[in-house]
C-alpha cells in the first residue's frame, strides 16, 4: 500500500468499521490529534430499537427485517437524519426478527462468500414464502454500511465519511470475489480512501495499540505469531511472522486459513439444543421462540459457568408469551458439567495435531442453505491450518507450523476456561514435537471491540504514527486452461493452470501475464476456471502447472468476460493478454487486454451460478 | 428501610418474594421519580440529579429516623437540538420505561399478577426474568455513581455549604457544620439518562401491543 499522497484533502479521522456476521461496531480516532497516543472511541449508533423508539447503541445488529404493509405504521420508523425512513436496520430488526424470523435477512457476510449463490441475487430472508420481499447479500450489506455512514455523517456534519480514512474488516478467508463485493457494498459511501482488512490482522493491530511500544519486548524477531479469531460465525486463522528490516522489527502476515463458517452462535445454539432435549426427558415442549429464548440464556450462563470456579450451575428461565408470567414459565439449569462436556469437550477436544477435521460427519448445529463447517471442533481446524501451511515459514523445518506466541480474539474467549484449555492443547503439540519453548498467550486487547479497535489504528498507523503489518495476496491465483493435446473420445482435455497473480503481490501493484495469449470471441461471455492456492509460494506470473495436489489448489468460482466492442464485429476472435493488479482497497482486478490495440476489458470475478 | 439500586444485582439466588416486591417497589419510586421531573429536556449529556437518601448517623444515636424522601430536581446543562421527527422524552418518559421494562423484564405482567396461590418457586423464577431484563434497561439507560466515596460505616466529614438534597443528615443533628458522623448510606446519583427517542405520533401508553399469531 502506498503511502498517502499530499495532494489529497487530508482525512480527519480515521474509522474502523467491524463489519460483523451478527453486529457491525465502528471506532475512530483523530488523526489531527497530538501526543503518542491518539485516543480512540467508540461511535454509538443512533437506531431504532422498537417501533417508533430510536436508541444509542455501541453495536449495530447486522440484521434487515422486511416489515409486512400492515404491520408497522409509516411514521413510526423515522431516524435522527431521515424522517421519511422506512428501512428497518440494526436492533429493531433483530427484535422483531424474534418473533417473526421469516422476514429477517441475517448472515448477509456469510452469503457474500457463498459459492454457489449469485451474491446479487435477491435471495434473503433465505427460503422465506414468496411474498416476503427478498433482497440481495450485498444490497444487505449496503444497507448496514448505509446506516453506519449515515449516523457518522449525521453527528460529524463537518467531516463527512466520504472524506475520512475508512477501514473496513472482513474475514482473512475471504476469496477475491467477497473482497470485490464487499467493496462494491461500500460504493454508494464514495469514500475517497477505503482499505478492506483482515480481521485477524485488526485483533493485532489491536494488540499492538494496546502495548505502546512495549510490543517489542513482547516477541521477538523470527517469532510466530497464531492469531485464533473466533466470531459470531466464523474462525478465522492467520499467521503472523516477526522480522527485521533495517535494523527494526517488523510483522508480516504469512498465512491465512481457510472459510470456517463455525463461531460463537454454534456454541450457544449447541447448549440450547442440549436444554431442549433435557426439558424433552422432563415430558417439557418446546417451541422454536422459546429456543431462541434459551440461546440468549445459554451465552451469559456459558460465560459464567466458564469463568467463575464458584458456580456450579446457572438457572435458565423461559418466560411464557401470554401475559401470566408466574403460569407458563418454565424453568431449568445449565451446569458446569453439560457446558463442558458440549463446549470444551465438543469444540475444543484435546486432539493431537495430526487429526484432521472430518469432513462427512455432521455434528455441528447448523441452518439450511450455508455451509457450515462439518466438524464442530476448532482444535483439528487448527491442527489442519498448521499443517497445511507448513512451508509458511522458512525457517520453520517440520510438518507443522510451530507458533511461538499466540493471540485469541472473539467474545468466545471471556470464558477463561476455553483460553486456557486451547493454549494448553497448542502447547500440548508444541511439546510433543520437542519444542522446548510454550507459546506465550498475548493479551491485553478487547475481546469484543478489538476489529474495529485493530482497523481505525490500522488507518492509523498507515500516516506513519504507528507500526504497519504487512500483508499482499494471502494466496497465488490461477486460470485454468484446456492442454493442447490430440482428442480422446469420452474424455475432456486435460486442464492445466497458469497462474496470474504470485503470493504476496501487495496493494497498489500490477503484473501482466506475457506469457500467455487467449483468443476471446467479441459478444459472447467467456468463462475461465479460477483458482486460488495458500501453500504455493514459489510460482510466479506464467507459472504453468500441468500436475498439482488436489488440496494445494482450491478452485473458486468461475471468472466471467463479454468482449463487447464498438470497433468489432460479433464472432470475431481477439488475441488478449490478461493482468492482474491488487487495488489499493486491497480488491483485486483481472483485465483482458487486447493484444493488437488498447482496448481492455474488466473479468468479473463475482458471477457464481 | 432502605431503598437503593444495589439491592438489583443482590437479588438473592433462591426464591424470595419479599425481594421482588421490594425490588419492584424501587422500580416504581424511579418511575415516579422520571414523571416529577419530565417537563424539561433531559438530554444525552446528562443531566438528572436525583435527590438520594444519604442517612449519616450522628454519633451515639440509636434510633434511625426513616425517611422515603424522593424529590427530583432536574437542571438543563445543555440542550441539544432534536431534529424533526422525534420528540423529547418528556412525560411520555415514564411510561416509556414501562414499556422498556415489560419488553425485557415483564413488569408489568408480574405486578398485574395475582400472586396469592402461586409457590415461591414460581415466583423466584419469575424473580430470575425481572431481575435480568430490568438490569439490563437500568444498565443500558442510566448511569448511576454513589455521591460518597468513603467506605459505609465509616467516620465521615460533612463541610460547610453542603448540598442537603445530596447528603441527609440523621439523628442527633445538633451544632453547626461540619458535622462528624458514620457514613450509613453512601447515595446514588444518576450521573447520566440516554432513554431512547421517541417518534412524533408514537403513543407512549402502548406499554406493550397486543401479540396475535398467524
Amino acid at each position: 500500500m502506498s503511502d498517502i499522497t499530499t495532494n489529497e484533502i487530508a482525512a480527519k479521522y480515521s474509522i474502523g468499521i467491524d463489519l460483523g456476521t451478527t453486529h457491525c461496531v465502528l471506532s475512530y480516532i483523530d488523526l489531527e490529534q497530538e501526543g503518542d497516543k491518539a485516543v480512540k472511541q467508540l461511535f454509538a449508533i443512533p437506531q431504532l430499537s422498537a417501533p417508533g423508539s430510536v436508541t444509542e447503541k455501541h453495536q449495530l445488529p447486522s440484521f434487515v427485517y422486511q416489515a409486512h404493509e400492515d404491520e408497522i405504521s409509516k411514521d413510526q420508523t423515522p431516524l435522527p437524519w431521515n424522517a421519511e425512513n422506512t428501512a428497518l436496520v440494526g436492533d429493531v430488526a433483530r427484535n422483531l426478527g424474534l418473533k417473526t424470523p421469516i422476514r429477517l435477512v441475517s448472515s448477509a457476510k456469510s452469503w457474500l462468500s457463498h459459492a454457489t449463490v449469485s451474491p446479487h441475487d435477491a435471495i434473503l430472508p433465505f427460503s422465506s414464502p414468496e411474498e416476503v420481499e427478498k433482497i440481495s447479500p450485498v444490497t444487505a450489506t449496503a444497507q448496514y454500511l448505509n446506516h453506519l455512514a449515515e449516523a457518522w455523517n449525521n453527528a460529524h456534519p463537518d467531516s463527512p465519511i466520504a472524506e475520512q480514512d475508512v477501514t473496513i474488516t472482513i474475514p482473512a478467508s475471504f476469496d477475491p470475489a467477497a473482497r470485490n463485493l464487499t467493496a462494491q457494498a461500500a460504493q454508494e459511501l464514495n469514500l475517497k480512501h477505503l482499505n478492506l482488512l483482515e480481521e485477524p490482522q485488526a485483533a493485532v493491530y489491536s494488540w499492538l495499540e494496546a502495548c505502546g511500544d512495549e510490543w517489542r519486548d513482547q516477541v521477538n524477531v523470527g517469532d510466530t505469531i497464531l492469531v485464533v479469531d473466533i466470531g459470531g460465525g466464523t474462525t478465522d486463522l492467520s499467521l503472523i511472522s516477526v522480522e527485521e528490516s533495517e535494523g527494526n522489527l517488523t510483522l508480516s502476515r504469512v498465512a491465512v486459513g481457510e472459510h470456517i463458517l463455525l463461531g460463537g452462535d454454534n456454541m450457544d445454539l449447541a447448549l440450547a439444543y442440549r436444554l431442549k432435549m433435557k426439558l424433552m426427558q422432563e415430558g417439557k415442549q418446546l417451541q422454536p421462540w422459546q429456543i431462541q429464548a434459551i440461546t440468549h440464556a445459554c451465552r451469559d450462563a456459558k460465560e459464567k459457568l466458564l469463568s467463575d470456579g464458584d458456580v456450579d450451575a446457572m438457572p435458565i428461565v423461559i418466560p411464557s408469551r401470554g401475559s401470566k408470567l408466574i403460569a407458563g414459565t418454565m424453568q431449568t439449569e445449565l451446569t458446569r458439567d453439560e457446558v463442558k462436556q458440549t463446549i470444551l469437550d465438543g469444540f475444543f477436544p484435546a486432539t493431537a495435531v495430526t487429526e484432521m477435521p472430518q469432513q462427512n460427519t455432521r455434528t455441528a448445529l447448523t441452518q439450511i442453505g450455508l455451509p457450515y463447517a462439518q466438524d464442530a471442533a476448532i482444535t483439528k481446524h487448527i491442527a489442519h491450518f498448521l499443517n497445511k501451511q507448513h512451508d509458511a515459514i522458512e525457517s520453520d523445518a517440520g510438518d507443522f507450523i510451530k507458533p511461538t506466541a499466540v493471540l485469541f480474539n472473539g467474545g468466545v474467549f471471556k470464558s477463561d476456561a476455553i483460553s486456557s484449555k486451547l493454549i494448553d492443547i497448542i502447547n500440548d503439540w508444541l511439546i510433543t514435537a520437542d519444542v522446548e519453548e510454550e507459546a506465550k498467550l498475548l493479551t491485553g486487547i478487547d475481546l469484543d471491540l478489538a476489529v474495529a479497535n485493530g482497523a481505525c489504528y490500522h488507518g492509523y498507523a498507515k500516516y506513519g504514527k504507528g507500526v504497519r503489518i504487512k500483508g499482499g495476496l494471502a494466496s497465488s491465483y490461477y486460470v485454468g486452461v484446456e492442454s493442447s493435446m490430440p482428442a480422446i473420445p469420452g474424455f475432456e482435455p486435460p486442464l492445466e493452470a497458469v497462474c496470474i497473480a504470485p503470493f504476496g503481490l501487495e496493494e497498489g501493484s500490477n503484473v501482466d501475464v506475457a506469457t500467455h495469449q487467449f483468443g476471446l470471441v467479441v459478444g459472447q461471455p467467456v468463462k475461465f476456471k479460477f483458482f486460488g492456492s495458500t501453500v504455493r509460494r514459489e510460482d510466479v506470473v506464467g507459472t504453468h502447472l500441468d500436475f498439482w495436489q488436489p488440496e494445494d489448489l482450491e478452485q473458486l468460482p468461475d471468472i466471467e468476460v463479454t468482449l463487447d466492442s464498438a470497433n468489432r464485429n460479433s464472432g470475431d476472435v481477439v488475441p488478449v493478454s490478461l493482468s492482474v493488479t491488487v487495488t489499493e482497497v486491497g480488491t483485486l482486478k483481472v483485465e483482458a487486454i487486447a493484444s493488437d490495440s488498447d482496448e481492455a476489458w474488466e473479468i468479473e470475478l463475482t458471477v457464481r451460478q | 428501610m432502605n431503598f437503593d439500586l444495589t439491592n438489583i444485582s443482590e437479588l438473592p439466588t433462591g426464591p424470595d418474594a419479599a425481594h421482588v416486591a421490594l425490588f419492584a417497589l424501587t422500580l416504581i419510586l424511579l418511575l415516579i421519580t422520571l414523571v416529577r421531573g419530565g417537563k424539561k429536556t433531559i438530554e444525552i449529556e446528562k443531566i438528572v440529579e436525583k435527590e438520594v437518601e444519604v442517612k449519616v448517623e450522628v454519633e451515639k444515636i440509636v434510633e434511625v429516623i426513616k425517611h422515603v424522601d424522593v424529590e427530583k430536581i432536574v437542571e438543563v446543562e445543555k440542550i441539544v437540538e432534536i431534529k424533526a421527527p422525534l420528540q423529547e422524552a418528556s412525560p411520555a418518559a415514564a411510561c416509556q420505561l414501562l414499556s422498556l421494562l415489560q419488553n425485557e423484564a415483564r413488569f408489568v405482567d408480574f405486578i398485574q399478577e395475582d400472586l396469592t396461590g402461586a409457590t415461591d418457586e414460581q415466583i423466584g423464577a419469575a424473580a430470575r426474568i425481572i431481575h435480568t431484563g430490568s438490569k439490563k434497561v437500568i444498565n443500558e439507560y442510566f448511569s448511576f455513581t454513589p455521591i460518597r466515596s468513603e467506605e459505609e460505616e465509616s467516620q465521615v466529614t460533612v463541610a460547610e455549604g453542603f448540598n442537603p438534597s445530596e447528603v441527609k443528615l440523621i439523628g442527633n443533628v445538633l451544632g453547626s457544620a461540619p458535622y462528624r458522623g458514620i457514613l450509613v448510606h453512601a447515595g446514588w446519583k444518576i450521573s447520566s439518562v440516554n432513554l431512547p427517542k421517541l417518534a412524533q405520533g408514537h403513543n407512549a401508553n402502548i406499554v406493550a401491543a397486543a401479540e396475535v399469531e398467524l
